[in-house]
């Protein structure tokens, strides 16, 4: 690295990307690899899926260090106090140190499967320790159910907004799905039935049922109890599968928990449940898991053994640890206290900044926002003006759908920015929004 | 092969085509490195200056497509500098990254290019232009391509078919600029010709671009596949003579050098219309000039060492 100064170190190690170190003459094999036109014609159809997007393109510069970016979905691991940290990491240290550093089994760690059991039992769902496969995040969790069931055009029923991070899974697996809308309480059933019915009558029937009842990504609603019994008892009267994905369920603000999915359906084999430790303890961990019937953890188990064997064992006995000697809740408290005055500042600046024909979801929990403006504002294009000339950004709508719905929606974050941070974000979004505005006003309102 | 240099490969930048450039780089920086040359890969970021003052490379390949690389700003940057570079000077960026310039410059010129007319964002919200939008419609007809002014990439581009697609349009082509053209759609072939060398340039073999949708719009562009690139352009002598002629007339009225891509339509009467002109072509797996110089015999590695070989300061 010796003629390439730090800064650029930076920069290039930001963007990913591998670069010529300027040591000596590079080798032939170095620098035909660089040439990824060579490639194209080998990829894979299914890695080749992923059509360019503009959109894409734009949010790779919401890094920009001016920019105010209300786009992530970064928990807040600052408050993680350090003499925890220290302190666990010694533990692992001083009496794990080979089995650490160690392959462990695919499913996990024993004691771990154990202290995951507990901690959905606290939560008032019952499983077993062989009902457990460890993963790394939840993101694997994801990946390994899509895997496990669907086939090319297989249909996934999952909510519009879904996880904007599952729609690349669902995309490279070819997956055909079918959104269905939420409200301030959740997947609308009624429309799911329906949904599900006119599938029926072309005689198709949906793989998986993927839902986020607790503090939706992106939507920002958490389901109600009844559509909770409605959604069980009707997958179960269809013979549906449920993949409930619940990442958020701790970080709850204020009301009361509501039983989970996995809860309700109460053993019989209809819910695949899936969590992680990322948003109660550090996504930089790695560790999630998935909860499930036995025959479809061993199909998930062998499919995380071809793609990574194990979870890193590291992370795993740092969670151990973690947990034999302290209080998840509090640290979760700590954070809920954190999270929750910002998401208060978010929503007093959504009051003041935003044009009184949007909407947006009032979480009680989770990390997002979720906003809807009126219909003559494409959010791509005001993402485009608002990194450009307001200096700030968000996730686009569009890209918590595979249909192309979700152009005049948004996804504000409020865990990773300081209140300072999020009032003037919201602010700039603001003003960007006026600007269209006033445009679209200069059309007498025909837009 | 010429001596090996110490190149510095500017890339990324700040634009809507950040990623754009980071792909035409990546094939960029490969063949340097095949042809034997030192490069030091420089993201444009607010240290630009102190890298470059730092790094002292021999000369820059310019790889930053919209925004600072194609408007002359890093040109001027370079010319302050003193650090030769790759392509065309601060003034030929300038007269080609805005359409309403390029095409004042191609009708002083002679040279056919869509009619059209373009406007401020102020203009709408101060002095009241929405109302002579059907003005425009009467002289340009319908359908309209609506487009940001400075935009690469047919990023921001709509084609409005009806009256009530215009405002729809100028609201989003100025998402992604300040001005907004409007311009006469021209159906027929898109095809474009790049152009390599500065005292006496030549014309590449016209390259065509057969894609499915509306238009060849940023998914079509850079989606593998999507497009089909027809190379050598299947042309009558006479049209292909006629596109170098024309593509070789806009690369010299707007004072490119080093290399360039001229964007035109061939109507279904045969008649040549240029609608822009880029002074940092694509050089992505998908794109124009890399597959036109395959037509004509060249290897990518012959095109940038030509390109590099041209380096040179001076507006």
């Amino acid at each position: 690295m010796g003629l390439v100064c730090p800064q650029m170190r930076r920069v290039c190690g930001m963007i990913g990307r591998a670069m010529n170190d300027g040591q000596g003459a590079p080798t032939a094999d170095r620098t035909t690899a660089r040439d990824s036109s060579r490639f194209e014609d080998r990829f894979a159809a299914r890695a080749t899926g992923i059509k360019s997007s503009a959109m894409r393109d734009l949010m790779s510069l919401t890094e920009r260090p001016e920019i105010i970016s209300l786009a992530g979905g970064l928990p807040d691991t600052d408050s993680f106090p350090d003499e925890i940290f220290s302190e666990v990491w010694g533990a692992v240290a001083t009496t794990y140190k080979a089995s650490s550093l160690q392959y462990g089994p695919t499913e996990g760690l024993l004691e771990l499967r154990q202290d995951i059991c507990e901690i959905m039992h606290s939560e008032g769902a019952i499983a077993r320790p062989d009902e457990i496969l460890v993963t790394a995040g939840g993101q694997q969790a994801i990946a390994l159910a899509i895997g496990a069931f669907i086939d090319p055009g297989d249909i996934v029923i999952a909510e519009g907004p879904t996880y904007p991070g599952a729609v690349p899974t669902l995309t490279t697996n070819q997956a055909h799905v079918v959104h269905i809308p939420l409200d301030t309480n959740g997947m609308s059933i009624d429309s799911l039935e329906e949904h599900l019915d006119r599938l029926d009558s072309q005689g198709r029937r949906p793989k998986l049922i993927y839902t986020i009842p607790n503090f939706h990504n992106p939507g920002g609603v958490t389901m109600s109890l009844e559509r909770r019994h409605r959604l069980v008892a009707l997958a179960a009267e269809r013979d549906i599968l449920i993949v409930e994905d619940n990442p958020y369920g701790a970080i709850r603000f204020e009301g009361e928990a509501l039983p989970s999915l996995y809860e309700l359906d109460a053993g019989a084999g209809g819910v695949v449940y899936l969590s992680t430790f990322s948003k109660i303890l550090s996504p930089g961990v790695r560790i999630g898991w998935v909860a499930a019937p036995a025959p479809i953890l061993r199909k998930m188990n062998l499919g995380k053994q071809a793609i990574d064997l194990c979870s890193s064992t590291l992370g795993q006995r740092f969670i151990i640890e973690y947990l034999r000697r302290h209080d998840w809740r509090e640290h979760v408290g700590r954070l809920n206290m954190i999270y929750r005055s910002r998401r208060d500042a978010m929503l007093a600046a959504l009051s003041n900044e935003f044009p009184t024909e949007a909407i947006w979801s009032h979480p009680q929990g989770g990390l997002f926002v979720w906003a809807t403006l009126p219909e003559y504002l494409q959010t791509s294009e005001l993402l485009a003006r608002a990194i450009e000339r307001h200096q700030v950004a968000f996730v686009p709508g569009a890209a918590a759908f595979l249909d192309g719905q979700g152009q005049h929606s948004m996804r504000l974050n409020f865990s990773s920015s300081s209140e300072e941070k999020i009032t003037e974000g919201v602010h700039r979004i603001g003003a960007a929004i006026e600007a269209m505005t006033a445009l679209q006003r200069a059309f007498g309102g025909g837009v | 092969m010429s001596s090996p240099q110490r190149v510095a490969v500017l890339k990324g930048g700040q634009s809507l085509e950040r990623e754009v450039s980071l792909r035409s780089a990546a094939n960029v920086e490969a063949a340097l490195q095949r042809l034997g040359h030192e490069v030091i890969s420089v993201d444009a970021d607010a240290s630009l200056v102190r890298t470059l003052r730092a790094e002292r490379p021999d000369v820059v390949f310019v790889a930053i497509h919209g925004k600072s690389g194609e408007d002359g700003t890093v040109q001027e940057i370079l010319e302050i500098l003193n650090i030769p570079y790759t392509g065309s000077g601060v003034l030929a960026c300038v007269r080609s990254m805005n359409k309403v310039i390029t095409k004042a410059i191609f009708t002083q010129a002679g040279i056919p290019t869509p009619p059209a007319c373009a406007f401020g964002e102020d203009a709408f919200r101060e002095l009241g232009v929405a109302d002579a939008l059907g003005d425009v419609e009467e002289r340009l007809g319908l359908p309209l391509v609506v487009k940001p002014a400075k935009q690469g990439s047919a990023i921001g581009i709509t084609i409005a078919r009806a009256h009530e697609d215009v405002p729809r349009g100028i609201m989003s082509a100025l998402s992604y600029d300040d001005q907004v053209m409007l311009e006469q759609f021209i159906p027929g072939r898109e095809i474009a010709v790049s152009v390599l060398g500065t005292v006496d340039p030549i014309a590449l073999p016209a390259v065509e671009a057969v894609f499915s949708g509306d238009f060849y719009d940023f998914e079509s562009r850079y989606t593998p596949g999507m497009t089909e690139l027809v190379a050598p352009a299947d042309l009558s002598d006479a049209l292909t003579a006629e596109v170098s002629r024309v593509a070789l007339q806009c690369y010299e009225a707007i004072g490119l050098r080093g290399f360039g891509r001229v964007d035109m339509i061939i109507d279904e009467d045969d008649q040549v219309w240029v609608l822009e002109i880029n002074p940092i072509p694509g050089m992505t797996d998908t794109s124009l000039l890399p597959k036109a110089a395959q037509a004509a015999g060249m290897s990518f590695d012959d095109v940038i060492e030509r390109v590099l070989g041209e380096a040179a300061l001076g507006i």
